[in-house]
C-alpha cells in the first residue's frame, strides 16, 4: 500500500474497523464472490465499484448479514466477527441502506424506522407516539419538508422513500454504514443532498462503504475506490492516486493502474 | 374546527377548504371509510332479509341466535387475518377444530369423571386447557414445517386438513361423544349460557367507559407530542356512536326472553311464582359471544400494540425487508400458526358446548367460512393488509347470509350459490375501492 502524501486524506492512518479477508460465496456453482478482500478505516469512505453483476452488492451483503459467506473471515474493530444474519451485523453497529431500500411498504415511516428495534412502553407495548416523535425529529433533519407521517411508505415519492431508508440507518448510531446505490432513485438535487450527508457522517467518524456502478456518483465523495469484476477484486486505490479514466479501465478491463494495489482479479499484464 | 395544534401547518391547506362536508367529516373523525362501507352493506343485508321474511330477521331472538352462531367462525377468523396478512393460508382450521373438539369431548366424558368425579367445577377448565395445548401443538407442527422446512402453507395445511379430520375419527373410531359437562356447556350459549340482563348492562357500562378512556388517552398522548388532534366534536361523535352501538346491542340481547318451558322449570326449581302474563327472564349477552368479543379485543391488541403484531404486518408488506431489518421471520411465522391452533381450540370448545357433543364431522368446511370471513373483512390475499375487526364483521356478514336464507326457506344448495357469489363480489368491490383510494 502506498504511503500517505496528502493532508486531507489521512484516514488510512486511522484504525481499521472492517477487515474482510478472502471472502467467497457461490450460488449453485456460480462464484458470485471469489476470494475477495477489503478493508475500511475509521471515518473513511470507500467506494466499491463495478459493473452490474460484478458481485459488489453480494460481497457487501456478506458484511450486512443478508448472506452467509461460504469461506473467509470478517474482523470488526480488530476482532473476528460472527455475522450470520442481519441481526448480528446490527449488533456490531453495521447499518445498511439497500439498493431496494428494504422498506415495509404497508406501514408508516415511524414503523419502518424502528422495524426490528421498536420502542416500547413500560407495559411492553409499542410506544407509537414516542416513535413518531423521534421519526419527526430525524426526518426533520434529513428532509425538512417531509410531512406524511401517517401514510404507508408506499404512498411516498422515490426521494422520500430514500430518506426514510437513510434515516433508519443513521437513527441507531451506526459506526459502519453500507450504502448500496444510494442515489440511484434520486434527482440531481436530492443526490447532492445525499452527498452532503455522506460528508457530514464522515466528519462524525462514521466509516462508509459506497456501492455504485457509476463512477461519477461517488468519485468525489470517496477516499478510496475498490473495483470488482466477475466476483473478484481487481484492486483498490486512493482516489488521488488514480484518474477517473484509470478507474474506468479497472471497471471495464480489470486493468490495474500503477497507483492502485492489484487484487486477485487484476488482468495479467 | 376547535383545535388547531401547531403541527398542522400542512401544505394541503388550500385543498382542504374545497373538500365537501362529508370528506371533512371522515378526515376529522379518522374513521376507516372501508369499514363503514362494510357495516353499511351488512345493514343492507339485514334490512333486505327483514323485509323479505315479513319482519322475522331483525328480532331480538334472531339477532341473538345470529350472534351465537357467528362466535366460533369469528374467533377463528381473527387468527386467519394474521396468517393471510403474512401471505400464508390455513386450510386446516376446520379439521383442527374437529380433532381438538374430539379430544376435549373424550377428556371430559372419559378421563376426568374417573379422576374428579362427575360434575366437578374444574372439569371445564382442565378440558379447555387440554384443548388449547393440543391446538397450540398442532399449530406449532404446522408452523415449524412452514417456517423452518419451507414447505408452502397451502400444502402443509392441505395435509393438515386430511390428517386432523382422519385423526378426529380415530380418537373414538367415529363415535359421537356426548353429553358434555354441565359447566362446560355454558360456553355454548343457550338460556343458562347467557349472563342475564343485569350483568349485560354491567358489560355495556364497562365497554362505554372503555371507549371513553381510549379516546381520552389517545388525545392526551397526541397532545404530549404536539401531534395534530381530532376536533372535539369529532371525538364526541365517536364516543356517542360507539356507546350507542354498545347499548343498543345489549338492549337487543336483553329483549330476548327465555323460552316458556325453561322459565317454568327454572321457576319450580327455585320456588318462584310465575305470574299470569308469564315471567320475563332476559337472555342477555351469550357467553360464547363474550368470549368472541374478548378474543377480538385481545387479538386487536396483539395485532396493533405489540412487536409481534408489527412484525406480522411488516412481513406481509415486504418479507425480505423484514428479514433484513433483523426480524426473526421464521419464529414469527411459527408463532402465528400456534396462535391459530389456540383459536381453533377455543372455537372448538364453543361449538362442542353448543352441540352438547363432539362429532367427527365437526367443523367440516369451516376453513372456507373462516377464510371468506377474513377476505370479506378486507384482508388482502396479497399480504400486509387486514384488520381483526374487519374479519369479525366479515364473519357476521357470512352468518347473516346463511341464517337469513334459512329464514327465507332458500334451498340448501342454492344457499351455497349465493354465498359463493357474494364472496367473489365482495372481493371485487374491495379491489375497486382500493385501486381508487391509493
Amino acid at each position: 500500500m502506498q504511503e500517505q502524501t496528502t493532508t486531507d486524506n489521512n484516514t488510512q492512518a486511522a484504525p481499521k474497523v472492517v477487515e474482510m479477508t478472502d471472502c467467497s460465496i457461490s450460488f449453485g456453482g456460480i462464484h458470485a464472490v471469489d476470494h475477495a478482500s477489503l478493508d475500511l478505516h475509521k471515518g473513511e469512505v470507500v467506494a466499491l465499484l463495478g459493473h452490474n453483476g460484478a458481485g459488489k452488492s453480494t460481497f457487501i451483503k456478506l458484511l450486512s448479514g443478508a448472506y452467509k459467506r461460504d469461506s473467509g473471515t470478517i474482523r470488526i474493530r480488530g476482532e473476528e466477527a460472527t455475522i450470520n444474519n442481519p441481526r448480528d451485523a446490527k449488533a456490531y453497529g453495521i447499518e445498511t441502506i439497500y439498493q431496494t431500500l428494504a422498506l415495509a411498504d404497508n406501514v408508516d415511516t415511524a414503523a419502518n424506522l424502528y422495524l426490528g428495534r421498536e420502542l416500547r412502553t413500560a407495559w411492553g407495548t409499542l410506544d407509537d407516539v414516542a416513535m413518531e416523535a423521534q421519526a419527526r425529529e430525524v426526518m426533520g433533519r434529513l428532509n425538512p419538508r417531509f410531512q406524511r407521517f401517517k401514510e404507508p411508505v408506499k404512498a411516498l415519492s422515490g426521494g422520500q422513500r430514500q430518506s426514510v431508508a437513510i434515516a433508519r440507518a443513521i437513527l441507531f448510531n451506526a459506526q459502519i454504514l453500507i450504502m448500496d446505490e444510494p442515489t440511484a432513485a434520486l434527482g440531481p438535487q436530492e443526490t447532492a443532498q445525499v452527498g452532503e450527508l455522506i460528508k457530514q457522517l464522515k466528519n462524525d467518524g462514521i466509516s462508509i462503504f459506497l456501492i455504485s456502478h457509476d463512477i461519477e456518483d461517488v468519485f468525489d465523495l470517496a477516499d478510496r475506490v475498490a473495483v470488482m469484476k466477475n466476483g473478484q477484486m481487481v484492486g483498490t486505490a486512493p482516489v488521488d492516486a488514480v484518474t477517473k479514466d484509470e478507474v474506468l479501465g479497472m471497471i471495464i478491463l480489470g486493468k490495474c493502474p500503477p497507483g492502485a494495489t492489484p487484487g486477485p482479479g487484476a488482468m495479467d499484464e | 374546527m376547535t383545535d388547531n395544534s401547531n403541527a398542522t401547518a400542512s401544505p394541503q391547506g388550500a385543498r382542504q377548504s374545497e373538500e365537501s362536508a362529508i370528506t371533512r367529516f371522515f378526515r376529522a373523525t379518522e374513521v376507516d371509510t372501508r369499514m363503514l362501507g362494510m357495516l353499511g352493506a351488512l345493514m343492507l343485508i339485514w334490512i333486505m332479509f327483514h323485509l323479505f321474511s315479513d319482519g322475522r330477521f331483525l328480532t331480538p331472538r334472531n339477532l341473538w341466535n345470529l350472534s351465537v352462531q357467528t362466535s366460533s367462525v369469528a374467533i377463528m377468523s381473527t387468527g386467519m387475518v394474521l396468517i393471510i396478512v403474512t401471505r400464508h393460508i390455513d386450510l386446516s382450521v376446520g379439521s383442527i377444530l374437529g380433532f381438538v373438539a374430539m379430544i376435549m369431548g373424550v377428556t371430559q366424558t372419559s378421563f376426568l369423571p374417573d379422576l374428579l368425579g362427575l360434575g366437578s367445577p374444574v372439569t371445564w377448565v382442565i378440558t379447555l386447557s387440554v384443548g388449547i395445548v393440543v391446538g397450540a401443538l398442532i399449530g406449532a407442527i404446522h408452523g415449524y414445517v412452514i417456517a423452518y422446512l419451507a414447505v408452502p402453507a397451502f400444502i402443509v395445511t392441505l395435509g393438515g386438513l386430511l390428517v386432523w379430520r382422519g385423526a378426529a375419527w380415530w380418537v373414538t373410531s367415529g363415535q359421537t361423544v356426548a353429553p358434555m359437562d354441565a359447566t362446560f356447556r355454558l360456553m355454548g350459549g343457550g338460556p343458562y349460557g347467557s349472563i342475564g340482563a343485569f350483568w349485560s348492562w354491567v358489560v355495556a357500562a364497562v365497554a362505554c367507559i372503555g371507549i371513553l378512556l381510549m379516546i381520552v388517552t389517545t388525545r392526551r398522548n397526541r397532545k404530549r407530542f404536539n401531534f395534530p388532534l381530532r376536533p372535539l366534536w369529532a371525538e364526541l361523535t365517536l364516543v356517542v356512536v360507539g356507546c350507542g352501538a354498545v347499548l343498543s346491542a345489549v338492549a337487543v340481547a336483553n329483549n330476548y326472553p327465555w323460552p316458556k318451558g325453561i322459565v317454568k322449570r327454572y321457576a319450580t326449581a327455585n320456588n318462584i311464582e310465575v305470574p299470569d302474563g308469564g315471567l320475563f327472564i332476559a337472555h342477555g349477552i351469550a357467553i360464547p359471544v363474550l368470549i368472541a368479543i374478548a378474543v377480538g379485543i385481545i387479538m386487536t391488541f396483539i395485532a396493533t400494540r405489540t412487536r409481534f403484531g408489527r412484525y406480522v404486518f411488516a412481513m406481509g408488506g415486504n418479507p425480505e425487508a423484514a428479514e433484513l431489518a433483523g426480524i426473526n421471520t421464521r419464529w414469527v411465522t411459527m408463532k402465528i400458526f400456534i396462535l391459530m391452533g389456540i383459536l381453533c381450540a377455543i372455537a372448538g370448545a364453543i361449538s362442542t358446548a353448543r352441540l352438547n357433543a363432539s362429532t367427527n364431522a365437526q367443523g367440516t368446511l369451516d376453513e372456507l367460512l373462516v377464510i371468506a370471513a377474513a377476505v370479506i373483512g378486507g384482508t388482502s390475499l396479497g399480504g400486509g393488509i387486514g384488520t381483526i375487526v374487519g374479519a369479525m364483521i366479515g364473519a357476521v356478514v357470512m352468518q347473516s347470509l346463511q341464517s337469513g336464507m334459512v329464514l327465507l326457506g332458500v334451498d340448501a344448495p342454492f344457499q351455497n350459490v349465493v354465498v359463493g357469489i357474494v364472496l367473489v363480489l365482495a372481493v371485487w368491490l374491495d379491489g375497486l375501492y382500493r385501486r381508487r383510494s391509493v
